[in-house]
């Protein structure tokens, strides 16, 4: 017999599953890419910057191994930084979710305008960061807007920037005006999610309202609190514009958290190396709280029982 | 037809490649500089790039960009282009940073390139102005603005408010800091506002050297190596102020931003360039004054403004050259319109009167020539940025009513020391 017809013939190289696969990729490749180029890399870069003391001016770049590391240790500032940051993010996300889950539950009424409120309180969530923030600059001077209502009706209201306590209040406040619209509406989605069965058959059952919302809204929509949790604490350890713009990290050091504190380093100092250590920190503390957050879901989360 | 195909590509490829020759010669012998400004000002812009054209009549190949950078954050940005390798050729320096980059090397030498430029004569400007920029006998950026700080007083406010002006202070000799205090005080209580330190905004203490140098204070030792915050000349200067603003009302409190050029100000303290602010519109009877004298006698203060080129740039020799083209004598005297000059040979009130309209012979001798030969610049130091903002967040506990200023002041000695010492 002829050797032509072998018993097994050579399979084509583009089987299904490969071609399946090759798709896959290249649907997923713009996002890859993207990742790759602007999120991995530059990570792999600042963690490489920050094993180095970069002196910009002098054009010197040397290897100083764990020297930067050493610094964060030592660093007189980084408790004050710290603190700071975590009084910012635990403010923010108190308040935050606190103010948006209330404004759900009232804007969830099916009532004449009720679409006019939410567009209202979702709008500044649009506006741009910066001329949303200088406008609060302008209200909370010392002359301001704010002290001149306060005038109005008698009250000599302190200076909202200058003072240690309201400085903070004041950024923690202007921050939460401005995002809580976003919670709000992720709120709202989940809420009206919600079977109203449920409520039916509570109150049936003869339960209160705190109660129904206890037993029944909180656990329908904890996977909504969960996402909501990590998107606001994660977005407060990066806050940047409104502390440049309102507070420049004062007065002393009371408003310098983290993000301003390395901005500080890198671009206004020119340390660049102990700049990327403390994003490095930075990265890890919001890598570990979020981590943290993913962990508990199993007892908070209702679904995933 | 193939043959047809053949040659029209043949034909276009050799135009490409004619025209890509061309390019490659063009661009070898094309230089374009860069230079980064923190003046966005289109009569600036318009005399530098006259200044610019005026360099090709003998380097035909060589255009200058001017690029204006954000004042606020001039030096970040600055430092970010030379971080991400995009350094401009030729840049501005506030003197405040002035230290960092002439110590660093990231500056070119200038001194022996400007003495074998004919007729550039060095000598002509004044030690006291190019010793910031100095190191070890060499030259490393031109000091093209000198511009004394001076007190601008507008009558009006003065005299509605029922305070003696400076000019009547100035006729009685009694032009003295506590007599200055005394009549921002009265404008203060009137309901407006007494006196201005432009700028400053309770963030930029460097420009209190306006005020405290009359009371001989500095801010660290003539070495820079220790604090004299803690010093009595400190400590009264900074007592005076502070009861300035919060027991007189002569000053704003922080968190107040105002405006003298606005006209509702009894007086400001800031650089003669800034008389271009003055109002056209509903101008007020306005003055120009020296700083009163302190306790530690009569004093001026000057601000400055360096120009230097970037010793790793690829056109440096060129970048180098114009910068001497720049500030040789016959430009400086165009560069003396807006830029008080430190060239002995034009510091004279026929030439500053002819670029200075505005001001009457008296100011430009009393102010401005006096002012530039005599003054001290504001304080720098190697590392600036950090120690500013460390003495800042310090002072920040000064700026409050009940403050204890001698506590305050050791506070900001005990952190910025390290600093100083480093």
């Amino acid at each position: 017999m002829s050797a032509s017809a072998s018993p097994n013939p050579k399979p084509p190289f583009w089987t299904i599953a490969r071609r399946d696969a090759a798709a896959g990729y290249v649907f997923i490749a713009p996002q890859l890419i993207g990742i790759i180029t602007f999120v991995l890399v530059p990570l792999g870069l600042v963690f490489w910057y920050s094993l180095h003391e970069w002196n910009v001016l002098a054009a010197s770049f040397n290897f100083v191994g764990a020297a930067n590391y050493q610094m964060l240790l030592a660093d007189p500032n980084l408790p004050q930084v710290l603190v700071a940051s975590a009084i910012f993010s635990a403010g923010l996300v108190i308040l935050n979710m606190t103010l948006a889950l209330l404004l759900a539950v009232l804007l969830d009424q099916k009532l004449k305008g009720m679409v006019v409120f939410r567009t209202l309180f979702f709008s500044p969530v649009v506006v741009s960061l910066v001329a949303w923030t200088i406008v609060w600059s302008f209200l909370l001077q010392n002359n301001g807007g704010i002290n001149g209502m306060l005038a109005m009706i008698g009250v000599e209201g302190p200076n909202w920037l200058r003072t240690p306590t309201t400085a903070m209040i004041s950024v923690v406040v202007v921050q939460v005006f401005k995002n809580v619209g976003l919670n709000m509406i992720l709120f709202l989605a989940a809420l009206q999610g919600v079977p109203k069965e449920l409520y039916e058959a509570a109150r049936v059952d003869g339960a209160s309202g705190f109660k129904q919302f206890r037993r029944i809204t909180l656990p329908m929509i904890s996977p909504t609190i969960l996402l909501t949790s990590i998107i606001t604490i994660v977005g407060s350890l990066q806050v940047f514009a409104q502390i440049a713009v309102l507070t420049q990290g004062g007065p002393g050091m009371t408003t310098t958290v983290l993000v301003y504190y390395l901005y500080q380093q890198a671009f206004q100092f020119h340390f660049f190396g102990y700049g990327s250590t403390l994003s490095i920190l930075l990265f890890v503390i919001v890598a570990l709280l979020t981590f943290a957050q993913w962990q508990l879901r199993k007892r908070i989360v209702f679904y995933e029982n | 037809m193939t043959k047809h195909l053949l040659k029209t590509t043949a034909a276009s490829a050799g135009i490409i490649l004619g025209l890509a020759a061309a390019g490659t010669a063009w661009a070898q012998d094309a230089v374009n500089l860069r230079m980064t400004i923190w003046s966005a000002n289109e009569a600036h812009l318009a005399m530098f790039n006259e200044i610019a054209e005026g360099f090709k009549t003998t380097h035909p190949n060589v255009s200058v960009t001017f690029e204006p950078l954000p004042f606020d954050s001039y030096t970040t940005t600055l430092t970010t282009q030379i971080a991400g390798g995009n350094p401009p050729d030729l840049a501005w320096i506030l003197e405040t940073t002035a230290a960092d980059f002439v110590n660093s090397g990231a500056l070119a030498p200038l001194t022996d390139a400007f003495a074998a430029t004919e007729g550039y004569d060095l000598a002509d400007v004044s030690e006291k102005a190019t010793a910031l920029w100095t190191k070890d006998g060499q030259l490393y950026a031109y000091p093209f603005s000198t511009s004394p700080f001076a007190i601008f007083a507008n009558n009006d406010v003065l005299k509605a408010a029922g305070a003696k002006t400076p000019a009547e202070l100035i006729a009685a000799g009694e032009w003295t800091w506590d007599n200055a205090f005394a009549s921002a005080a009265t404008v203060g209580q009137s309901g407006k506002t007494g006196l201005v330190v432009r700028d400053f905004k309770f963030q930029t203490w460097q420009n209190l050297a306006s005020i405290w140098n009359g009371w001989g204070a500095t801010p660290w030792s003539a070495d820079g190596k220790t604090c004299t915050f803690t010093e009595p000349a400190m400590v009264d200067a900074l007592t005076a102020i502070h009861k300035a603003v919060f027991t007189d009302k002569a000053m704003p409190g922080p968190g107040e931003d105002i405006d003298f050029f606005a006209g509702e100000t009894g007086m400001t303290i800031t650089q003669i360039s800034r008389a271009s602010l003055l109002p056209k519109e509903n101008p007020f009877d306005w003055d120009l004054v020296p700083l009163p004298a302190g306790p530690a006698g009569e004093y001026s203060v000057v601000g400055q403004a360096g120009v230097g080129a970037f010793a790793k740039g690829a056109n440096k020799d060129v970048a180098v050259e114009f910068l001497g083209y720049m500030t040789n004598a016959e430009n400086s005297k165009k560069l003396a319109q807006f830029f008080p000059p430190a060239r002995a040979s034009l510091l004279n009130a026929e030439t500053l009167a002819s670029t200075n309209p505005l001001l009457s012979p008296e100011q430009i001798e009393t102010v401005v020539i006096a002012g530039i030969a005599n003054g001290t610049v504001l304080p720098g130091h190697t590392n600036f940025a950090q120690i500013q903002q460390t003495i800042r967040a310090g002072l920040d506990a000064l700026w409050v009513p009940e403050a204890d200023v001698a506590a305050v002041l050791a506070n900001v000695c005990s952190s910025v020391s390290p600093l100083l010492a480093r």
